[in-house]
């Protein structure tokens, strides 16, 4: 450890000028505090990498197995083949959303939630700096890497002349970038999660009660019941947005209980902004 | 300056705060005494608006801390828990809160010179001793160059080195007419750093006095008489509003009486005394004093256990 200096205190120097308080000043210094953490780093790390290698390795693996599969799973594969792109969003979800709860409960558990807000009193900026701060970020780094998820995996595919998928084919661009666009908000509901539980535990825990628990409890209910909720939880809605039925010709086309991508956009973002808001009142009202 | 006015604070049915009203004045060191668990760190975060007050307010210059508009440049505080995300280095913990009003990065190596944390700056806030820990604090507290400070606790668990410096700090802020305002449980620290006193006890105030008065007020004006004739001179001063205690032969603790009325009468009567001394509480002693009955959790002697036959 280091020697400190000695007892004499040498005068403070004065401060000419100091600025006020305002909502773009502590959206930088969120942004200060977002890429000065290491468990930042890594948790964007790791949903980089799975977001593009996953698909790269699914890809892979499905070309080297197309001998050897039947012709009913090959139609299968045929009708979901932006699914193999788009696999690694999936998995990359849970990083961005522990890293959303993890924005907010890392300040409670270290305690700089305190220092924030006396250097933020109105608390509200705080919440909403975090918020923009986070989804550029994710927005930022998840487009690029559905982006090279896309172009990698249908190389792969191509080269061994399966299951092809042109970029300008209809709906494909719109799921892409939606996939991106539902990662933002994952790290939004989760940010919303994280202010309203205060707990890391407790934020992760709810969040994957919401996408990963509930979900499947909801089958064990009478199917009329699992139809006229499932496509409405925000789980469905969002991966909507970045889903992409491709039939086959002489498919019948079967009645859909899912939401068109538009619909599960705004139904997301509008549970994104309730997540928010009650975070945003909460945020205000209790003593931190 | 600092205003409480009927500040009272619960948490579920606990009463942490208890209507206090007092000032804080600038240019001088106020101790905030008071013993564990008295309330001191809630009035700190209630100052700081990171708690809303259940009755009565508290204001710095005039106005509640939320209404600031550049909170940093108004108050300084370095509270008792430590209040930094040990995984960011001491450098982006400050270049973050000066961010926020717009403060300029050269402000923030400064203060890492200043408090003596420039060899540590890049390292993460996490492996920092207690010291550099409340150094950091410190810094974080300057960075706006408010005109006050609270500091709640600032010397537990330092250094004697690092106590000093600390001391030396607060006097010289208060004496370039800054509002100090400094919690400890520790009478005999508030005794070396402190000028004026709050005193509280489970909540409530006990004293808002200079430490002089605190002292004497709690001395109780007991006066100690050294004689070869304590007896007699025992016989003479007893009366219905003076009461003597003997400590030792030839020694007479005096109250009721000031030195002055014990020497004239000593002298009327020719008794020698060899030692005529007010005796002066220690502000420890004052201290226990006041916040007798006060103590939260005070120790109760247990009954022996019964031995097992």
């Amino acid at each position: 450890m280091t020697t400190l200096s000695s007892t004499a205190v040498p005068t403070i120097p004065r401060l000419e000028h100091v600025g006020r308080v305002t909502q773009a000043r502590v959206a930088l210094s969120e942004w200060t505090k977002l890429r000065s953490l290491r468990s930042t780093r890594w948790s964007l790390l790791v949903a980089v990498v799975l977001t593009i290698g996953l698909p790269l390795l699914f890809a892979t693996v499905l070309s080297s197995r197309w001998g050897q599969i039947g012709p009913l799973e090959r139609a299968d594969h045929y009708r979901h083949r932006l699914d193999i792109s788009l696999a690694g969003v999936n998995v990359s979800q849970l990083a961005i959303a522990v890293l959303g709860v993890l924005l907010i409960t890392g300040e409670y558990s270290t305690g700089m939630i305190r220092a924030t807000l006396t250097a933020a009193p109105r608390r509200l900026p705080v919440l909403w700096g975090k918020a923009m701060v986070y989804m550029l970020t994710v927005f930022a780094l998840m487009l690029p890497s559905v982006l090279i998820a896309f172009a990698g995996s249908q190389a792969i595919l191509r080269s061994h002349h399966i299951l092809q998928l042109s970029f300008t084919h209809p709906g494909v661009v719109r799921a892409v970038v939606g996939s991106a666009v539902y990662l933002v908000l994952v790290g939004i509901f989760a940010l919303g999660i994280g202010a309203i539980v205060r707990s890391t535990a407790g934020g992760i825990a709810t969040f994957a009660a919401i996408f990963f628990v509930i979900p499947p409890l909801l089958n064990i209910l009478p199917s009329s019941w699992n139809n006229a909720i499932s496509p409405y939880l925000p789980d469905a809605a969002g991966r909507d947005m970045f889903s992409l039925n491709l039939p086959l010709p002489g498919d019948v086309h079967a009645a859909s209980n899912d939401l068109s991508p538009g619909w599960g956009f705004a139904l997301f973002v509008g549970y994104c902004a309730l997540a928010l808001a009650i975070a945003a009142v909460l945020l205000v009202r209790r003593d931190a | 300056m600092i205003e409480a006015r009927g500040l009272t604070k619960d948490y579920g049915s606990t009463r942490a705060v208890d209507d206090l009203t007092f000032e804080v004045r600038p240019g001088i060191v106020t101790g905030f005494l008071g013993p564990n668990g008295a309330g001191k760190s809630t009035t700190m975060r209630l100052m700081v608006g990171l708690d809303a007050p259940t009755a009565g307010d508290v204001t710095v210059n005039g106005k509640r801390y939320r209404d600031f508009r550049a909170p940093l440049h108004e108050v300084g505080a370095v509270l008792e828990a430590r209040s930094v995300h040990g995984g960011r280095s001491a450098y982006n913990h400050l270049l973050s809160l000066a961010q926020t009003h717009g403060i300029p990065k050269r402000r923030v190596g400064e203060l890492i010179d200043l408090v003596g944390l420039h060899a540590v700056a890049n390292k993460r806030a996490g492996q920092f001793s207690l010291g550099m820990g409340q150094r950091l604090g410190i810094a974080a507290a300057l960075l706006g160059d408010p005109s006050t400070l609270l500091l709640d606790e600032p010397v537990n668990g330092l250094d004697p080195e690092g106590i000093q410096w600390i001391r030396n700090l607060l006097k010289s802020l208060a004496a370039e007419g800054r509002t100090i305002f400094v919690s400890s449980h520790l009478m005999s620290e508030m005794a070396l750093t402190a000028d004026h006193l709050i005193v509280i006890g489970r909540g409530r105030l006990i004293a808002d006095a200079s430490v002089e008065d605190v002292v004497r007020k709690a001395s109780g004006d007991v006066v100690r008489v050294r004689t070869p004739d304590a007896t007699r001179l025992r016989e003479l001063v007893t009366g219905p509003s003076v009461s003597v205690t003997s400590p030792e032969p030839e020694v007479l603790e005096v109250s009721g009486l000031t030195s002055d009325q014990l020497g004239d009468l000593a002298f009327e009567h020719r008794i020698v005394l060899y030692e005529l001394t007010p005796l002066q509480a220690s502000l420890e002693e004052a201290f226990m004093e006041l916040t007798r009955g006060e103590v939260e959790f005070e120790a109760v002697a247990q009954p022996p256990a019964e031995v097992a036959a």
